[in-house]
């Protein structure tokens, strides 16, 4: 008698390997990533999650998601059937009816994000009510504020202005991302997830392109 | 829907209902009754590969009621539940939901619900662990049975002796 | 003058020392196990389970073991372990008329099919201390009947009288099935919903219940009931998991199920008619049952447009002061530092007692 993780069994992939203390420290990169927006984490999570999904997309999922929060999947073009059951399957997440239903968005390929008011934005009384997204994009890296192509982020947990290049997000994203900032206390939290790398952008930073 | 426990007929059962009912009697047995059937059954065979494609998590369900019995639904209470879900080499997929926290009774369960699922292993599982699993159910609930049928009110009815014009 | 006072930690640490050691007591007797408590303390743990919200009998018997048998301490412990659990599913409505019965009465109708069940009771006991039970004395077994006795069909009485149409028909789920109000999740929110009432009332202080319930007999909102059936026993538990698409069981439950029967006059669209109260409970607990029907009972005032004027019919008055976690820390917090509110009243009350004293030297002139 062995047992083993192996990647698939009759169609569904195996999850974390240590379900506490690997969403422990997935959750350990989330908190890092939001409380200091354009820090680049790299998680050390080893998953092998079915396809439109990336190690970090996946990884954030599986340990922020649980049975009492609806997702919402933008495949972007691509069967995410597959993902779907993956997450329902290791997180008891339901599916949301539509995307203004869920607490939690994701975006398969952050190329095509579709418009941030077709999602919860919470309301002055109950900001928490808002929907957080989860968007995969093709790269993801801290740079100096000054880089070419960068963007320049300020606001709460950020030391005066950093730096963020970000490939794999629609031409003029951060005009959105400076009027979901100016929104606040209501808006949506983004958490980019490239490879295994994970970044933050709350609604209270913001975002110069 | 299955209701194994309570309205069918120990045995002969089949479908997602046969599964429901094995399910039902995995999750009520001991983890050391399963761990027993476990070793019983496997050393004299090739050694088992299996996949814990869900490791053992502990966590609650809650537990509705409703109001009268049968109407507005409300919650209870929370009970404990650990949950496995294990795959065999040949891709069979095998769940375990277990009231309580023993994290090898979820998996023993789901372990279990796979080889039941085979072909090669379905008679020898029923036969060594599923049928004394049953009967050993049924013969607790019978002892229960007994016990609290010793305990239901005979009333006495006093009949009084019959009036003169019946003499 | 404010100041900041910290410090304690090593009296702290010690006091917790010796709490453990007055816990074990005198090491010369036996330690008492989980086994032992969930064997012969039943119903401690029944109690733990059912107002800690939390159906397992292992963690309630440790909780009563580190309480030292304060349950209000250890529904405290059960709720906080609680928190760290994560919700994986919900189960079906717990079907009781499919209960395997234990103990079934009925104060309304002597003969009714299934009969009367009186299983394991303290009802026709005397009362009287029983000194062969501490010097050990083994039990008896206890008789065994015909086990097909108990395979006769049980129907609820209110079932009976509903097919009479003498009781209001039960209603059924307001907002559709999946929208049951859930008070771990969201606050207590007013006018509160029977689903919302019957959770709280569920896990409420079974002495606060019992009060309660008693207050309703004595003319604080009479509802005139009558014990139309109580049954303690075992329901199973399931759930559909998402993955399989059909319902399986996972294990069962021990519950106690009261149906009240009470007197309704009428009203201008309902005939005279029997109305309920429902009391559920984890474990066997005949008498929070029976409170929790009253009580359920009484809160429907509104519903029923009868004057609410009773504390029991008051339900954010029931509701906001059930549950015994919220009350004992509510009570107890009185016992923290309170040195700089205290301080700020010290001065105030001085000052008062001067100019009053003033006031009486000028009269006094």
């Amino acid at each position: 008698m062995t047992t083993s993780t192996g990647s698939m069994t009759g169609g569904l992939a195996a999850g974390f390997h240590d379900p506490v203390h690997d969403a422990q420290g997935v959750f350990r990169d989330v908190l890092r990533a939001m409380s200091r927006p354009g820090e680049v984490r790299e998680t050390a999570v080893q998953i092998d999650p079915p396809a439109p999904l990336n190690i970090a997309g996946a990884a954030v999922c599986l340990a922020l998601l649980d049975f009492e929060t609806p997702l919402w999947i933008d495949g972007g073009g691509r069967d995410a059937d597959g993902a779907a059951s993956f997450l329902t399957f290791h997180t008891g997440a339901p599916r949301a009816t539509g995307p203004a239903q869920a607490d939690f968005v994701l975006v398969a390929d952050g190329r095509i994000l579709p418009a941030f008011d077709t999602f919860r934005q919470g309301t002055d009384e109950a900001p928490e009510g808002s929907a957080t997204l989860i968007v995969q994009v093709a790269d993801l890296a801290a740079a100096s504020p000054d880089a070419a192509g960068a963007w320049r982020l300020d606001g709460p947990g950020i030391d005066g202005t950093v730096g963020l290049h970000v490939s794999g997000l629609p031409d003029g994203i951060a005009d959105d991302l400076a009027r979901n900032a100016d929104r606040f206390p209501r808006g949506i939290d983004l958490i980019l997830c490239a490879g295994r790398r994970i970044a933050a952008l709350p609604r209270t930073t913001r975002v110069e392109g | 829907m299955a209701r194994s426990s309570n309205s069918q007929a120990p045995g002969g059962t089949t479908g997602s209902d046969g599964r429901a009912e094995w399910m039902g009697l995995l999750a009520r047995a001991s983890e050391a009754e399963l761990e027993a059937a476990w070793r019983a059954l496997v050393p004299d065979q090739p050694a088992m590969a299996y996949d814990v494609l869900r490791a053992p998590q502990q966590g609650l369900t809650m537990v509705r009621g409703r109001a009268g019995g049968d109407g507005q639904a409300f919650n209870l209470g929370e009970m404990t539940v650990t949950r496995c879900s294990v795959g065999l080499a040949d891709g069979t997929v095998g769940h375990g939901y277990v009231a309580g926290r023993s994290a090898r009774h979820a998996e023993l369960a789901a372990l279990f619900d796979a080889l039941l699922q085979t072909d090669t292993w379905a008679d020898r599982v029923m036969a060594c662990v599923i049928a004394p699993l049953r009967a050993s159910r049924a013969m607790a609930r019978a002892r229960t049975a007994a016990k609290t049928a010793a305990t239901k009110v005979e009333f006495f009815t006093l009949v009084r002796e019959q009036s003169a014009d019946s003499e | 003058m404010y100041v900041a006072v910290k410090g304690g930690e090593k009296a702290i640490d010690n006091a917790h020392a010796l709490l453990a050691e007055e816990r074990r007591g005198d090491v010369g007797v036996p330690e008492l196990t989980l086994d032992q408590i969930k064997q012969q303390m039943g119903l401690a743990v029944d109690r733990v389970m059912g107002e800690g919200s939390l159906y397992d009998p292992d963690l309630a018997a440790l909780a009563i073991k580190q309480a030292q048998g304060d349950l209000v301490e250890a529904v405290f412990l059960l709720r906080a372990f609680r928190t760290t659990l994560p919700r994986l599913a919900v189960t079906t409505p717990v079907d009781t008329a499919a209960m395997t019965v234990r103990r079934r009465i009925s104060a309304t109708f002597k003969d009714l099919p299934g009969g009367q069940v009186l299983g394991p009771t303290y009802d026709y006991t005397h009362r009287l201390l029983d000194f062969a039970l501490a010097a050990g004395a083994p039990a008896p077994p206890a008789p065994e009947g015909d086990p097909a006795v108990m395979a006769d069909a049980m129907p609820r009485v209110t079932d009976i009288l509903a097919y009479q149409d003498l009781i209001e028909p039960e209603a059924g789920d307001t907002d559709g099935e999946g929208k049951v109000a859930d008070l771990t999740r969201e606050p207590l929110a007013f006018p509160a919903g029977r689903d919302l009432r019957l959770q709280n009332l569920a896990r409420a202080d079974e002495g606060f219940l019992l009060a309660l319930g008693y207050s309703t007999q004595r003319g604080y909102g009479r509802s005139h009931p009558f014990a139309g059936e109580i049954r303690m026993g075992e329901v199973a538990v399931e759930i559909v998991p998402e993955e399989l698409g059909f319902a399986i069981e996972i294990g069962d439950i021990t519950v106690t199920e009261c149906q009240m029967i009470n007197q309704f006059a009428g009203s201008a669209t309902e005939p005279p008619q029997f109305t309920r109260g429902y009391g559920l409970m984890f474990g066997r607990s005949e008498r929070k049952a029976m409170s929790m029907a009253l009580v359920d009972r009484s809160l429907r005032a509104r519903e029923l447009g009868e004057e609410i004027e009773a504390p029991a019919q008051d339900e954010e008055f029931v509701l906001y002061h059930s549950d015994n976690v919220e009350a004992q820390g509510f009570v107890q917090h009185l016992k923290l530092p309170h040195y700089v509110d205290f301080q700020s009243e010290l001065v105030l009350v001085r000052a008062l007692r001067r100019e009053a004293a003033a006031r009486r030297s000028e009269a006094a002139e």
